[in-house]
């Protein structure tokens, strides 16, 4: 072995020292990648909700992931609430944002890694339309070209006094929480606003028409592109961060080089 | 008087100076001042951090004054912050998105003026509670507290009302909030919200009104009690800690000219270079995220700025439903009952020289600082104060620490209302113990001196440690402090007790019924002879 040249040993078969290295990155690369497209995909027109197979897939899935507590023909328990009639749009929020299914009771459930792929979602999704009526999944013409300023507007009126202004989140009673609107997908915002997840009110199409859901959309999505021209952000949470900022950075450093001042040299 | 016979100044500066000098008799007030000593200790640099923090607060806002309108007309908004455009709002939000957006450098000048406000006003807070904790404010400085005290009073008042002048939401908000206080006082607080706000809240007056006060009316008084103050810190001279060679009379420390003027002046610019710093890095009140104040939204997280935030907390610690009707008037004791604890807080902090003075009946002058271990009551009584303070404080974040904490909102406030009494009290008592306890090490120092962890066996088979003396310098301070016996009840000259008398003495023996004496000469002389054996 060892008086073989470096050519016959890669003819032999044997991988340089530098291939599994590479190999390992490509799988992380390939996994990661793929996740990601997973998870930032939600469902979408790709797959045609009305058909029977996906239909199908979808109570497979349904009967062994959400049945225990919504019950097996969704129908409700004392766990959980009935799915008919919810519509395509609230599956495609709550288990496309992870929300569902639930890690464990309490007072709302909460974001954590998507569950199923792109695929599986849709076909819940199709599966719990299936059942009655209920809102559709928004499409992406549904999404786009809104107008900002009105959206701000619309946004501060209905959305501030529980999700904060800068959509920062905030807090509700008995551990309820409105979460932080930064880095949530355009067609989960457009949902929530449709279906009223958790303790959000329904905003239906009379209350905010559909194009201002869109300028609604705009705004948040102009907030994501554009960070603060002040610098640091601090959380968008306002006076009570710049005042543990002052004190801490502020008028710590300030603490700090007062001591340097007046230290006696040795 | 020195006008006379100084024609040997050569060089310009000499010559110069002696120009002035002939016309103005300058250099006597040099020679006064210059020749001031200051003793050099990191936390009498505090109250200079407020100093320059306001000098700082005076040119920005010069600068901002240039640009900003104080009217609440209508306009629509048509500069160059995309999700504003079109909508309408008052000139002053407009002009204050002008300065923020459209002015080269007027974004960085908002936002040192502001955090140099927010400066301002925690080097005040802080420089008090060293005044407090050090007992400065003894005789003969009682007066320069109070002075003190309206100065932080009227900087939370400049804060409060420059937070209210871009009328953006949250300042509205905060304005809205005051407007409720200021109608919950009984009978005259209709008449006077509708006078402030020129009518029904909110008007289109209060801006303008705010914009006289905040630049013109405030600023004069500020400037004017600060020079106060300052003149008192000349005419008392300045306080210096306990050591070798520092006494009652005397101040040890450097002269103004020239070594105290360099460190101040350059001092002065290292604040303005924090204040710089914070601002260019760091967001500070993004009125373009609030938007335009319009009184039906309220954002989740609405906050006043620090200084205002033990009012809020008190606000939202009250129990609800505190309401009686009586007389025809709704009594809404869920915000009188507030307003009234700070203005009692406020009033104690204020008058708390007064107080500690008649208790102890001490009418001697204080130059020399008290370590605030040697103060155990007072600093006991400080360290409740400072938990009141802070629970309120920390109750007006009651939804942040709720959502961040992942707790929940009725349990934060649940457990604040608890610790609001509770926490003063168990504060209170650790804070003492922990006082005795030093002074009860300070006084085994003075005695035994240190350890030295050498262990020798004496020829009787006895091991024991030896201890080392401490140098003088050392001792003298852990010895030197005032040593404070409770007072006696005894007859006036007129042969009576009066109940003032009673309530003095028994303050008094709470004060100082548990104490550790000073080590004296005759007690260490003796514990010498002792170990000498």
């Amino acid at each position: 072995m060892r008086n073989k040249t470096p050519r016959s040993a890669r003819r032999s078969g044997r991988r340089g020292p530098l291939a599994s290295i590479v190999l390992i990155a490509l799988g992380l690369a390939a996994t990661g990648g793929a996740y990601a497209a997973f998870s930032s995909v939600s469902a979408n027109a790709s797959v045609d909700l009305s058909s029977p197979a996906v239909i199908d897939e979808g109570s497979k899935l349904f009967a062994a992931n959400c049945a225990t507590c919504h019950g097996m023909q969704a129908q409700g328990t004392a766990d959980g609430p009935s799915l008919i009639g919810v519509g395509a749009a609230s599956v495609d929020f709550q288990v496309g944002t992870g929300r569902m299914p639930m890690a464990r009771s309490g007072p709302q459930a909460e974001v954590k890694p998507v569950q199923f792929t792109a695929e599986q979602t849709s076909a819940l999704a199709a599966y719990v339309a299936s059942l009655a009526p209920g809102p559709a999944i928004p499409s992406q013409t549904q999404l786009e070209n809104g107008n900002a300023s009105n959206g701000g507007e619309l946004f501060r009126i209905n959305c501030a006094m529980c999700h904060n202004v800068a959509g920062a989140g905030g807090a509700l009673t008995e551990g309820k929480y409105a979460p932080t609107l930064k880095g949530v997908a355009a067609v989960h915002v457009y949902e929530a606003m449709l279906t009223g997840p958790q303790n959000m009110p329904v905003f239906n199409n009379l209350n905010l028409t559909p194009s201002e859901k869109k300028d609604i959309i705009a705004y948040l999505a102009y907030n994501e592109a554009n960070p603060s021209p002040g610098g640091l952000e601090l959380g968008s949470l306002g006076p009570v961060s710049e005042g543990l900022f002052l004190w801490i950075f502020g008028l710590g450093s300030i603490v700090a080089l007062t001591v340097w001042i007046t230290a006696k040299s040795n | 008087m020195s006008t006379v016979a100084t024609n040997q100044q050569s060089g310009f500066i000499g010559k110069a100076s002696n120009y002035l000098d002939e016309r103005t008799s300058i250099s006597g007030a040099v020679k006064e001042f210059g020749r001031k000593i200051f003793p050099d200790h990191w936390s009498f640099l505090l109250g200079e951090v407020a100093l320059y923090s306001f000098v700082i607060i005076l040119l920005s806002g010069s600068f901002l004054t240039f640009f900003f309108q104080a009217s609440m007309s209508p306009v629509e908004y048509a500069g160059s912050y995309v999700p504003l455009k079109g909508v309408e709002m008052s000139a002053a939000m407009s002009s204050t998105l002008d300065i923020s957006f459209d002015l080269r450098g007027g974004l960085l000048m908002r936002q040192i003026h502001h955090w140099a406000a927010l400066l301002f006003v925690a080097a005040i807070g802080l420089h008090m509670l060293r005044v407090f904790f050090t007992g400065a404010f003894r005789k003969p400085r009682e007066l320069n507290w109070s002075i003190g005290f309206v100065l932080f009073v009227l900087a939370m008042a400049e804060g409060f009302t420059g937070y209210s002048l871009p009328d953006d939401l949250l300042s509205g908000n905060g304005l809205r909030i005051i407007d409720g206080m200021v109608n919950a006082v009984p009978v005259v607080g209709t008449w006077i919200t509708f006078l402030l706000f020129g009518g029904e809240f909110p008007g289109n007056d209060i801006v303008g009104r705010l914009y006289t006060l905040h630049i013109l009316l405030l600023p004069a008084i500020v400037l004017i009690f600060i020079v106060m103050h300052l003149m008192f810190v000349i005419i008392h001279k300045h306080t210096q800690y306990p050591g070798p060679g520092k006494t009652e009379d005397n101040v040890v420390g450097f002269p103004i000219l020239p070594v105290y003027a360099a460190k101040a002046g350059g001092f002065f610019f290292i604040v303005f270079g924090i204040v710089a710093l914070m601002a260019s890095l760091v967001t500070i009140n993004p009125i373009w995220a609030y938007g335009p104040y319009d009184p039906s939204p309220v954002s989740a997280g609405t906050q006043p700025d620090w200084y205002i935030g033990f009012a809020d907390g008190a606000l939202r610690l009250i129990p609800p439903h505190l309401e009686t009707v009586w007389l025809g008037y709704v009594w809404s004791w869920n915000i009188l009952i507030p307003m009234i604890i700070l203005v009692v807080f406020l009033l104690v902090v204020f008058i708390y020289p007064f107080v500690e003075a008649w208790v102890t009946g001490d009418k001697r002058e204080h130059h020399l600082l008290d370590r605030p271990r040697n103060a155990p009551t007072r600093t006991a009584i400080g360290a409740a104060g400072v938990t009141f303070y802070a629970v309120l404080w920390a109750a007006a974040s009651s939804d942040i620490i709720a959502t961040h904490f992942k707790v929940t909102m009725e349990g934060v406030i649940n457990t604040l209302q608890i610790l609001l009494i509770l926490g003063p009290i168990i504060a209170f008592s650790i804070a003492k113990r922990t006082c005795l306890a030093l002074q009860k090490k300070d006084r085994t120092m003075a005695l035994h001196g240190f350890e030295t962890g050498r262990i020798v066996r004496m020829p009787g088979g006895e091991y024991i440690e030896v201890h080392q003396q401490l140098d003088v310098y050392d001792r003298w301070k852990l010895v030197s402090f005032n040593d404070n016996a409770p007072l006696m009840l005894r007859p006036n000259t007129k042969g009576k007790i009066t109940g003032g008398m009673r309530l003095r003495v028994r303050m008094s023996h709470w004060f100082f019924e548990e104490r550790i004496a000073p080590v004296s000469s005759v007690e260490h002389q003796l514990e010498l002879e002792n170990t000498h054996h």
